[in-house]
């Protein structure tokens, strides 16, 4: 199998399940308990939580466990809504985020928030001086994503971080696919709130984060103990938690290798997909761009048509396509940085992990050649286009 | 996700090609939600399908289902072609996931948009032909905020 879905998951680390291991037998304890197992397990946490504060140059005490990246979001939303609404219900963000991100201000503009939705540039750039233009008396938050998950684009968060804080507007980061790739300070790039999930570094599922700096009134998400300060009540999943700050441990001693092999990587496999693939577009920034992302739409072709095809020669993609996505749009990201609709559904997202070796990625281009090849072969635009160029 | 009916006819599709004048062509679906199917059909005097090939554009569910509703509707008369439905063809590939039934819905409506370009070119009715829509998509179901 060669596994090119980095972006959608990974590999949990072997020494992240290894560090994981003793709290689901012997350390079971419950961290709020006064007993040896439970002091135990508090111990853990609070470490975990030590090591992913410093990652971002933050206090332990900023660092909030949730279930999950898209949980985070939802509470970075949410409760920022909440909690200053008083002050005005104007939100901005970016028509490229995350699900989790757009539906939960969807979810706001019913409750009477106002969302400007700002455009990006067809490399899926956010501009800052949009974002400058489109602050008022009453926004109260703005937030985009560190990174974009299908076409790697970076934004220039440091930028709209420095915006926000000259406004006195809040600034929250998706950076659910940055955080582990890059480094991040999050008090130089001016970001008050940041959300990240385990699973996209070699962590476990079902853990996330979300930074939130001393000092902001942030509604509680979970009420009940007094766990995470009260603001998201519940027994820690400890294990998870552990799992967590192992694989920060891991992605920081790791980041510089990783990504030198990566984007390395990554450029060889787009030279060739570029060289060799007739009729192709690369999607997202050349530059500014994740070290592990390739997003490529072939013109003619369906992409879960050239998913299932790769499948089959035990290649792990994914897609951009409707059908991938269990509705019938496109996807959103590719929508936005202008492809036509039928260029969306021909999209191909290769994400890669520092275990990739040059030998996969030759087998992976040629599958791709015969693949496109052959669903041109069957396809009726391709038909129609062949006849118009005669 | 698929049967293996469908992942069969979509690894080694049945009748995949085009055919030069042929009795009757149709297409249907559009680009925007990412199908598109074209059908040729050959017919014969007494009304045969001799030979029929297709080319699609879209995922897994809707090249099996060209390929199946082709095999259903080749050496058979305009009139049991006719009795090709969509539920037909969904039963022949062993079903199909509930997002994919409007694939299903394609495939009939190609074999009618052929066979109504036919029944044009030849200047007949055919009984229980309508004129095709051009659009086949059921409506999303949308989220609620």
């Amino acid at each position: 199998m060669i596994y090119l879905d980095n972006a959608a998951t990974t590999r949990t680390a072997p020494e992240v399940v290894e560090a994981m291991l003793p709290y689901f037998s012997d350390c079971f304890g419950n961290p709020s308990s006064i007993y040896g197992p439970g002091s135990k397990a508090k111990k853990a946490v609070n470490e975990a939580r030590h090591t992913i504060a410093e990652s971002l140059g933050v206090k332990p005490e900023e660092i909030y466990f949730t279930a999950g990246g898209s949980e985070a979001d939802n509470w970075a939303l949410k409760a920022t809504a909440e909690g200053y609404e008083h002050k005005g219900k104007h939100i901005i963000t970016s028509k490229i985020e995350h699900h989790a991100v757009l539906h939960t201000c969807k979810y706001l503009e019913k409750r009477g928030f106002e969302i400007t939705y700002l455009d990006v540039d067809t490399e899926g750039k956010v501009s800052p001086k949009a974002v400058e233009d489109a602050i008022r008396p009453d926004t109260i938050l703005i937030s985009i994503m560190f990174a974009n998950n299908e076409i790697g684009t970076i934004e220039p968060i440091g930028e709209i971080g420095a915006i926000a804080k000259k406004h006195g507007v809040l600034f929250h980061t998706d950076a659910v696919q940055a955080y582990g790739q890059l480094p991040i300070s999050a008090e130089a790039l001016g970001i008050d709130m940041l959300s990240a999930s385990a699973h996209k570094l070699n962590g476990p599922k079902g853990i996330g984060f979300l930074y939130i700096r001393n000092g902001l009134k942030l509604r509680s998400l979970i009420h009940g103990g007094a766990q995470e300060r009260s603001r998201r009540a519940g027994t820690e999943n400890v294990p998870a938690i552990v799992g967590f700050g192992a694989a920060v441990e891991r992605a920081q001693r790791l980041m510089e290798e990783k990504q030198t092999k990566e984007s390395m990587l990554r450029d060889y496999l787009i030279e060739r997909i570029e060289t060799e693939v007739p009729y192709c577009r690369l999607n997202g920034h050349r530059k500014d761009r994740l070290p592990n992302n390739v997003n490529f739409s072939f013109s003619f072709i369906e992409g879960e048509s050239l998913l299932i095809m790769l499948d089959m020669k035990g290649i792990c993609a994914s897609s951009g396509s409707a059908c991938t996505s269990g509705s019938l749009d496109p996807s959103h990201v590719l929508l936005a940085i202008g492809l036509k609709h039928e260029e969306a559904h021909g999209s191909l997202r290769l994400t890669l992990s520092e275990e990739n070796t040059k030998e996969e990625l030759d087998v992976v281009v040629e599958a791709v050649k015969s693949i496109v090849e052959r669903l041109r072969e069957m396809s009726p635009l391709y038909e129609d286009f062949l006849q118009q160029g005669q | 996700m698929y049967s293996e009916k469908v992942m069969d006819h979509f690894e080694h599709p049945r009748n995949m090609g085009v055919i030069e004048n042929p009795s009757g062509v149709g297409t249907v679906g559009n680009a925007k939600c990412g199908d598109i199917m074209r059908i040729f059909l050959d017919i014969d005097e007494e009304g045969i399908i001799q030979d029929v090939k297709f080319k699609t554009f879209g995922c897994g569910a809707a090249v099996a289902t060209s390929s199946m509703a082709t095999e259903l509707v080749k050496g058979k008369t305009v009139q049991e072609a006719m009795q090709v439905t969509n539920k037909v063809v969904m039963e022949a590939l062993d079903g199909l996931p509930p997002v994919k039934v409007h694939c299903s819905l394609l495939a009939e409506e190609a074999i009618h948009a052929a066979l109504w370009d036919y029944a044009e070119k030849k200047r007949i009715t055919i009984e229980g032909l309508q004129k095709p829509k051009a659009d086949i998509h059921e409506e999303e179901e949308k989220e609620e905020f």
